[in-house]
């Protein structure tokens, strides 16, 4: 692809190397620890699902009592190996002897260590072919059913019921939405674990649970046979249990999640070295399936002015790009993050857009771009909204956008009605068709705004990413460089959950990830 | 000049679209499958809904057994403006520098300000376009008043944090935002941090005040808030409304 932004491609090096040293400090700070989730999802890949009579999911009933006994510094794995050894039980009822207290994990013989890492690791091991597989066969169903071409349209449902989302997904495809997203009841990213079974209850979304995604997969999966094309599904890895839930859509078959590496910290007050530790277990399993992540820098948007902060949203492209390449996602399975939240009554807007979104798709040729629409300064006039919908899907195309989550004309009044997205998919769809070719047909003004405008932001970006590479990422935060957000190291949410590891310290999962290769990409 | 076909009141008022005709449009969707019955059962809705001369001016399906339906037609009632009046219709907001001046002489000191977006609710938007520095389309938030002391919780606040925080501080005012409202979850989070500040005894020391698109005045107050605000709020209705509020509560000892 050759530049229509004249960019400097020095600059754009320096802000790769920026990144790469800010990634590798945030690993050299982290690698000593792991979390109660990163212990859970271990647990979760070996096949430990379901919950107690109150619900409470036995992988982590489990866990919290490793942590309870002093042990999860060994890893959750070891404990739960020497468990299956010495009670000759299954997992699952290994699992409810220790909920129920007949089975007090680490104060079990330990006979022999390497017998005890062996079983677990042999499972584990079997569990990720038994996956690859599924995968590999659901890799052919898209190849042999079709997608649309690019740029796929990303859609909400969020009716709080998954029963009603299976009617409103389907009034997606219908109208040619691509991604369908599960998007989660509000606050579910505080809960320390993932609810189990199917739900009907949930606030501006719907429960994230293994049951939930199984039921929305099994729906598009019927409407993509019947009408010979794919429709992906997507959900959020973000909160206190991403890596939870980035094998829960393993599991299920999800083709796409939002999975980045900062929200939780800047939106969700959760602690900086719980997310970044979480963030990449999560993002390791989402790039050895295959599935695709989304970044999710169009936030900064919402709490910063789009125009002041378009340099840190370029900025923390890089970092997320960086930190996801170094959990193991291959470039094409990144989509890095953008959105058009510069005020409409903006002088010449549109073009200071045009130049953010193009500068976004050049900086990272080989990612996908997920664009996202506006809805910080939609009043709650249906009508302005849609106008507003119509430029951005109108930028989507002239600068080349893989992924594009459709703005609604009902965006900052309630949760779209079902007829809300018909509308938007039409409008995406109008503008796409008309505008086909637009994208090859332009070219920008050398030295005119577009360039200009982009030139400077990926100075200033370089400026940010190398004071941020400078401190380092933690203190980067704390001093607000990001969403004008400021968090602390030992502030935020679920840092109780943190333990350091011992030098016996075992996770099959991460092991297997991390040394064989990646399945499909 | 007003044209004769527009009275405002006396006479009461109706939807004008180009002259006095009352004429109203209704979108929605109806589970049923795209048919006549679907248009028919349309016109009926709106029939109950009291428009007359209704007209189904689009349909299209949505998904199988979905139809979405766009109508027309005449509300032929009046409303009159007079019998449905309140205090609030003729408010007169302060701007930014009238508010500082009037707390500076009224009060004589930077009120405080406990703000959050509380409960499960994660937007942050609301509370932060009317307490940041930056503010909201152009009009800056309670932080940029030297009348103003805030402190802004952020988003995701338990009402018990904010209840705490307000008593720590010594709050005149406690302003909470509230953005997701399916299923009423809003009413729930509301009612219970107005128990939690009776309980505390701060009902007669502080304002408190709600907002969020989807909040209205009547319902605030209802749930026992001192006033609600809704979309098309800027941050100086909200501070017009905490300083006027202030003033009027030290004067009333002060007169005594």
């Amino acid at each position: 692809m050759t530049s229509k932004l004249n960019l400097d491609e020095g600059v754009v090096l320096a802000c790769r190397a920026a990144a790469e040293q800010i990634s590798a400090d945030v690993i050299a700070k982290t690698d000593d620890k792991t979390t109660v989730s990163v212990e859970r999802t271990v647990l979760r890949l070996l096949g430990l699902e379901g919950a107690d009579e109150e619900g409470v999911p036995l992988a982590n009933s489990v866990v919290d009592e490793v942590l309870r006994e002093g042990g999860l510094d060994r890893g959750a794995a070891f404990w739960v190996g020497n468990g299956l050894i010495q009670t000759e039980m299954s997992l699952e009822s290994l699992a409810r002897a220790v909920v129920d207290g007949s089975v007090e994990l680490c104060t079990l013989p330990v006979e022999d260590e390497r017998m005890a890492r062996d079983v677990v690791e042999r499972g584990c091991r079997e569990r990720i072919e038994e996956l690859s597989a599924a995968r590999s066969d659901r890799h052919e169903m898209r190849e042999r059913l079709g997608e649309n071409s690019q740029p796929l349209s990303y859609v909400l449902t969020a009716t709080g019921n998954v029963y009603e989302d299976v009617v409103h997904a389907r009034a997606v495809a219908d109208y040619g939405g691509d991604i369908v997203a599960v998007i989660r009841s509000t606050a579910q990213s505080l809960l320390d674990y993932v609810p189990d079974g199917p739900t009907t209850e949930g606030f501006g979304g719907t429960f994230a649970t293994q049951e939930n995604f199984r039921i929305m997969r099994e729906a598009m999966d019927e409407w993509s046979e019947e009408n010979e094309r794919y429709i992906q599904l997507s959900s959020f890895c973000s909160g206190l249990c991403m890596p939870e839930i980035a094998q829960m859509g393993v599991v299920e078959g999800f083709d796409n999640m939002v999975n980045d590496a900062l929200y939780g910290i800047l939106y969700r007050d959760i602690n900086m070295v719980r997310t970044l530790i979480d963030q990449r277990l999560s993002r390791a399993i989402n790039g050895y399936f295959g599935i695709v992540i989304n970044t999710g820098e169009d936030n900064y948007l919402r709490t910063a002015d789009a125009l002041d902060a378009a340099p840190s949203v370029v900025a923390s492209q890089f970092v997320n790009f960086q930190l996801a390449s170094d959990s193991g996602v291959p470039a094409e399975q990144i989509a890095v993050g953008n959105a058009f939240e510069i005020h409409p009554d903006v002088p010449n807007g549109f073009l200071l857009e045009l130049s953010q979104a193009q500068l976004t798709r050049e900086l990272f040729p080989h990612c996908r771009v997920k664009y996202m629409p506006p809805t910080r300064h939609m009043n709650g006039n249906p009508f302005r909204t849609h106008a507003c919908d119509t430029l951005f899907n109108l930028v989507t195309v002239a600068t080349g956008q893989s992924i594009q989550t459709i703005g609604v004309p009902t965006e900052g009044i309630f949760t779209p009605h079902i007829h809300d997205r018909v509308l938007a998919l039409e409008n995406v769809s109008y503008v796409a068709t008309a505008a086909a070719g637009l994208a090859e047909e332009i070219e920008f003004r050398s030295d005119g705004l577009i360039q200009r405008r982009a030139q400077e932001v990926l100075k200033a970006a370089l400026e940010i990413l190398e004071e941020v590479a400078e401190v380092g990422l933690f203190e980067a935060i704390a001093e607000a460089r990001f969403g004008d957000v400021s968090r602390h190291e030992s502030e935020g949410r679920g840092a109780e959950g943190i333990v350091s590891k011992a030098d016996t310290y075992f996770n099959p999962l991460a092991e297997v990830l991390g040394h064989a290769p990646v399945v499909h990409s | 000049m007003r044209p004769s076909s527009t009275p405002e009141t006396g006479t009461g008022v109706r939807p004008y679209a180009d002259r006095d005709d009352g004429i109203v449009q209704a979108s929605f969707t109806l589970p049923v499958r795209d048919s006549r019955a679907a248009r028919t059962a349309g016109l009926e809705i709106a029939r109950r809904m009291g428009l007359v001369r209704a007209e189904v001016v689009h349909s299209q399906p949505v998904t199988a057994g979905y139809t979405y339906l766009v109508l027309y037609g005449s509300f032929d009632d009046r409303v009159d403006i007079e019998s449905i009046r309140r205090e609030d219709f003729d408010i007169e907001y302060m701007d930014h520098d009238e508010v500082d001046a009037f707390v500076a002489s009224r009060i004589g000191r930077p009120l405080v300000v406990v703000g959050a977006s509380t409960g499960s609710d994660t937007h942050s938007v609301g509370i932060d376009a009317m307490l940041n520095l930056k503010g909201y389309d152009g009009h800056h938030g309670l932080e940029a008043y030297d009348a103003f002391s805030v402190h802004n919780l952020g988003s995701q606040v338990p009402n018990a944090k904010v209840v705490a925080h307000a008593i720590e501080v010594e709050a005149d005012a406690i302003v909470v935002s509230q953005t997701v409202t399916q299923q009423d979850l809003h009413i729930h989070n509301l009612t219970e941090l107005v128990e939690m500040v009776e309980a505390e005894g701060l009902r007669g020391r502080t304002i408190l005040v709600c907002g969020g698109p989807r909040i209205s005045n009547e319902l605030a107050k209802e749930l026992g808030f001192d006033a609600g605000f809704s979309k098309g709020t800027f941050p100086n209705h909200l501070a017009t409304f905490l300083a006027s509020s202030v003033a009027e509560r030290v004067s009333v000892p002060r007169a005594a």
